[in-house]
């Protein structure tokens, strides 16, 4: 110890300890009788039923449970089915279409939206209703409006233009298309938000050095607002990805996975062999899988979230 | 700041023509966002002929206002011809037990993770988010054996268990992305004028919350009545929520279209989801951002 | 009896030892300032002394009871932040109140109390207002009304005036000075801000790395500090701190810059000199910058206290109340404070006097205060 800090040398010896009080531990104990519950319950959940599922995928369960093993059984005839193939190939496509056409129409809203236009407010409420609406809601309507015989294709026709075609929806070739359209239709006012937000979060100052730069407004965007709101647009892909992956309702109503297979996703078929053919098996190997595909989006995602937020933590 | 940003890029401030052309692009996008609500809401009021005549789209030559009431009380649905009302009953039904009981448990979880350190607390919070992510398809299994064993199949009780379970994970990571922000120093201010865990909730936490409660509120119900998946797999018949219903009613479709009555349906099916936007907007993309970014 | 004991608290976060063995001693009505840079741990041993983190090892000892493991509310003691944590969404007078309803303290009891304090910070005005409503200046107020209104036995504050401009924190350093001396309470209070530590503690106790470097009452910590931390810490400007050689026979003598041209010698007073064996050695010598003035100031001294010496002058910066001087002793930088009137001329040499009781004298080995 230094000089100075004699003074310390007159610490008193220890006192006698504080009693102890069984009403202190009661009320010590209640907050965790409130508090572990839900928590476990929401863990619990999460973590036993992927872990039955899983189980189950590698059982021969039928119409009930049973809990032989059969290794990956289940995953080779889930994976050698036409059924599985044509959804999951249609997966890529509407995967495909649905992020690129999202993410292009939310962008050229927001920066749209962001030119200091009148009723702002008016125009993102119109963009984003859709979000708020059902997909099943959605489907319906699509599928009226895209229907040969009573939408779009009978209304031109009624005007005169006889040879009018707009027939996608009951052509095997294109139906997949109007899935991405309704798809779109209903999450680009999400993506623009997304984007507006970042665009608006950019620091003033660096459009003002951008000016004085002499950057026109097409410049500033694409050389200095775009770079900057570049994590925006990796976590938009990313979510729309993951509402690819998990969209179910959309084409329940709007094609019902028809027509054919032409529109099938991986989500039905888990849903048509779990709950259509009884065969829980197969529908959890399906199901895992399609976990599976998740977290291939995922997983890269968190990691590089988590790997920027430690880079900002080292340099801020 | 803003301002002065949009100032200085409004790039038709000087130029009439860029302007205009703004202003045309995004009107013809909001006709494009706004026409499948604008046919619905046409077709609602027309007649069968009518649109059997020329097409879904086009403007009602005569109003027929009792597409509402049939729609509501006596368009037969699978068997049973009782409109969708009862179906709606359900929806209210499920919903809001479903979001009371999933938003206090949230904030309650919220707050103790964010603000009642313990060991392993970040892992907790991991795995309750992992919730947010799993594909509904992984629970259906579980769910359809947790179900029997409480004697809940079949039954909007049913359903409101299973959305309390699932929504707990979206309202606790909701709550507690916000509670981590209230400060630190708050906290232990309280403690040191003697608040335990209950009064800080009551009294410092839950006061400092509406704002967070209104989002995952919105978003819970918004979430839990367009729900499909769940409604379709765990009920039938007239335990069915709307949307499962919708969809049966769309079956019916194609054996005697009555375009009117449907669009009727669906506009009222949508409604409760639509006035909630209109009315907490501002809510509505907030939970949106946090339920999808986080 | 003690006010506050703290006895080898000892405080790791992961691998980092924050804290490594704390001892101090508060006797009952002292202003005991907690002072060092960021990440000292002053902060984290406040925290400790409330409740709110627990040391690894080490007691904490409240007028004579343990208290090491008993949570903050049951401790008796009241906290003011830096951010001074005032509830939003509560009256002024709900956050004063809050800590008594808490308790359970019959409403009559709380009334009186609150209207006690109230008049003490002349708040009464703001009672009905909600922080938000309110001034910097008036948020500190309710801050410490808050703490005052229970009447406990110790005053902890976390840097209570960092959010203060420079105005109101000099303000506010005297009212809570102040107020100490009205209530005679025991304070514990953290800054990082060596002004407030001169101007309002008791004793002192300066933390680096963990460690208290030094204990004592201001005058102390300021001229004898205990090593060169402390000598470099505290005082603005800081102590000069040259390395010297001790010579001389029957009286020490100091030589800066030994062997060169410009070498100065200054003979150090009789008595309180190094210890004999220090003589023909290496030392570190560090002399306040007041200390070094004009020549002729005779720092209120008799004859043959302070030498007269000549120096080249490298800068000035006239402040107004004083002329700061930055000179070559010996080829090495020293700062001096000459009166305002002073104006040496840059790059000539000037004559200044220098107080030689004030020199301290470092083992440059340890660090450590010699003499």
């Amino acid at each position: 110890m230094p000089a100075g800090t004699a003074a310390v040398a007159g610490v008193p010896p220890l006192a006698r300890p504080a009693p102890a009080r069984w009403r202190g531990w009661l009320g010590r104990l209640a907050p965790h009788l409130v508090l572990w519950p839900p928590l476990l319950v929401s863990v619990l959940h999460v973590v036993s039923f992927t872990a039955y599922t899983t189980w189950i995928s590698f059982t021969p369960s039928t119409l009930l449970p049973e809990y032989d093993w059969v290794g990956v059984q289940n995953y080779v005839s889930v994976l050698n089915s036409r059924n599985w193939k044509i959804a999951y190939s249609n997966l890529v496509i509407y995967g495909c279409g649905f992020v690129l056409l999202t993410t292009a129409l939310g962008l050229l809203l927001a920066v749209l939206i962001d030119q200091r236009i009148r009723a702002e407010n008016l125009f993102r409420t119109i963009f984003l209703y859709p979000m708020a609406v059902s997909f099943v809601v959605t489907g319906t309507v699509w599928a009226w409006l895209l229907n040969p015989g009573i939408g779009i294709q009978h209304l031109v026709r009624g005007f005169g233009w006889a040879g009018f075609r707009f027939d996608w929806l009951v052509d095997r070739e294109m139906a997949i298309y109007t899935i991405v359209i309704a798809g779109a239709w209903q999450a680009s006012g999400f993506a623009m938000a997304l984007f507006l937000a970042g665009i608006r979060s950019v620091d003033a100052d660096l459009y003002r050095a951008a000016q004085i730069d002499g950057a026109g407004p097409w410049r500033i965007y694409r050389r200095v607002v775009l770079p900057c709101i570049g994590p925006i647009f990796i976590a938009v892909l990313v979510i729309l990805l993951q509402f690819a992956i998990k969209t179910f309702d959309l084409v329940r109503a709007l094609t019902g996975g028809g027509p054919g297979l032409a529109t099938q996703l991986p989500t039905l078929v888990v849903y048509d062999l779990m709950f259509q053919r009884g065969l829980l098996g197969r529908g959890a190997a399906a199901a895992v899988m399609l976990l599976l595909s998740l977290l291939v989006v995922l997983l890269p995602y968190f990691a590089y979230a988590r790997w920027r937020k430690r880079r900002e933590a080292r340099h801020g | 700041m803003a301002e002065a940003k949009a100032a200085a890029l409004a790039p038709g401030a000087r130029n009439p023509l860029g302007r205009g052309v703004v202003y045309a692009v995004l009107a013809v996008f909001a006709v494009f966002y706004l026409a499948p609500l604008v046919v619905v809401v046409l077709n609602s009021v027309r007649t069968a002929q009518d649109i059997g005549a020329t097409s879904v789209i086009g403007w009602p030559r005569e109003l027929a206002f009792d597409n509402f009431s049939r729609a509501w009380g006596s368009y037969c649905i699978a068997q049973t011809c009782a409109g969708i009302a009862p179906y709606m009953w359900n929806s209210f039904l499920l919903v809001v037990p479903a979001t009371i009981i999933s938003t206090l448990l949230g904030a309650l979880n919220g707050y103790s993770v964010a603000l009642w350190r313990f060991r392993g607390d970040n892992w907790v919070f991991g795995l309750v988010t992992l919730g947010v992510f799993l594909p509904e398809q992984m629970k259906l299994i579980p769910w359809v054996l947790v179900l029997r064993e409480l004697g809940l199949t079949n039954s909007i009780s049913g359903l409101v268990l299973i959305h309390v379970v699932q929504g707990i994970s979206f309202t606790t990571l909701f709550c507690r992305n916000y509670y981590v922000a209230i400060p630190a120093e708050l906290l232990k201010a309280a403690r040191i004028d003697g608040a335990g865990y209950f009064r800080i909730f009551w009294r410092i936490v839950l006061p400092l919350s509406p704002p967070i409660l209104i989002v995952t509120v919105i978003w819970q119900f918004t979430h839990i009545w367009n729900e499909f998946l769940y409604g379709v797999t765990f009920t039938s018949g007239p335990q069915q929520p709307v949307t499962a219903a919708l969809i049966a009613l769309s079956v019916s479709v194609s054996e005697a279209p009555q375009y009117g009555v449907q669009s009727a349906a669906v506009l009222l099916a949508a409604l409760p989801t639509l006035l909630v936007y209109l009315f907490g907007g501002k809510y509505f993309l907030r939970g949106l951002t946090a339920g999808a970014v986080k | 009896m003690s006010a506050l004991v703290i006895r080898g608290v000892r405080k790791r976060f992961g691998a980092q030892e924050v804290l490594k063995g704390i001892d101090i001693a508060a006797e009952s009505g002292e202003f005991i300032v907690l002072v060092g840079p960021s990440g000292c741990g002053k902060s984290t041993l406040l925290n400790i002394v409330a409740g709110l983190e627990q040391p690894d090892a080490g007691d904490v000892e409240i007028a004579g009871r343990v208290v090491t493991r008993v949570p903050p509310k049951d401790r008796d003691i009241a906290m003011v932040f830096q951010s001074y944590a005032l509830y939003p969404t509560m009256t002024v007078r709900q956050n004063i109140t809050f800590g008594m309803e808490c308790r359970g303290v019959p409403k009559r009891q709380q009334a009186e109390a609150l209207a006690r304090t109230a008049r003490l910070l002349q708040i009464e005005a703001l009672l009905e207002r909600k922080p938000a409503q309110l001034s910097g200046g008036q948020r500190q107020r309710v801050a410490m009304g808050r703490a005052l209104v229970r009447d406990p036995l110790l005053f902890l504050f976390d840097e209570p005036l960092s959010n203060l401009d420079a105005k109101l924190r000099v303000e506010m350093r005297m009212e809570i000075k102040q107020l100490h001396r009205r209530i005679g309470a025991t304070m514990v209070y953290v800054t990082h801000d060596q002004i407030e530590a001169m101007t309002m503690a008791t004793r002192i106790a300066v933390m680096h790395q963990g460690a208290v470097q030094q204990f004592a009452d201001p005058d102390t910590v300021y001229n004898r500090p205990a090593n060169l931390f402390v000598a470099r810490f505290m005082g603005a400007p800081p102590m000069n701190t040259v390395a010297a050689r001790l010579v001389g026979g029957e009286r020490p003598v100091a030589v800066i810059g030994a062997g060169r041209p410009d070498e100065i010698r200054l003979t150090l007073p009789a008595e309180g000199g190094p210890p004999p064996g220090w003589r023909n050695r290496e030392v570190v010598l560090g002399i306040r910058p007041e200390a070094i003035a004009e020549a002729g100031r005779r720092f209120g001294a008799e004859e043959g206290s302070f030498s007269t010496l000549e120096a080249p002058v490298e800068m000035t910066e006239p402040t107004g109340a004083e002329t700061i001087v930055m000179m070559r002793l010996g080829g090495e930088p020293v700062l001096g404070r000459v009166a305002p009137d002073v104006r040496p001329v840059v790059g000539g040499a000037a004559r200044f006097a220098v107080d030689t009781r004030r020199i301290c004298l470092f083992d440059p080995a340890t660090e450590q205060l010699i003499a």
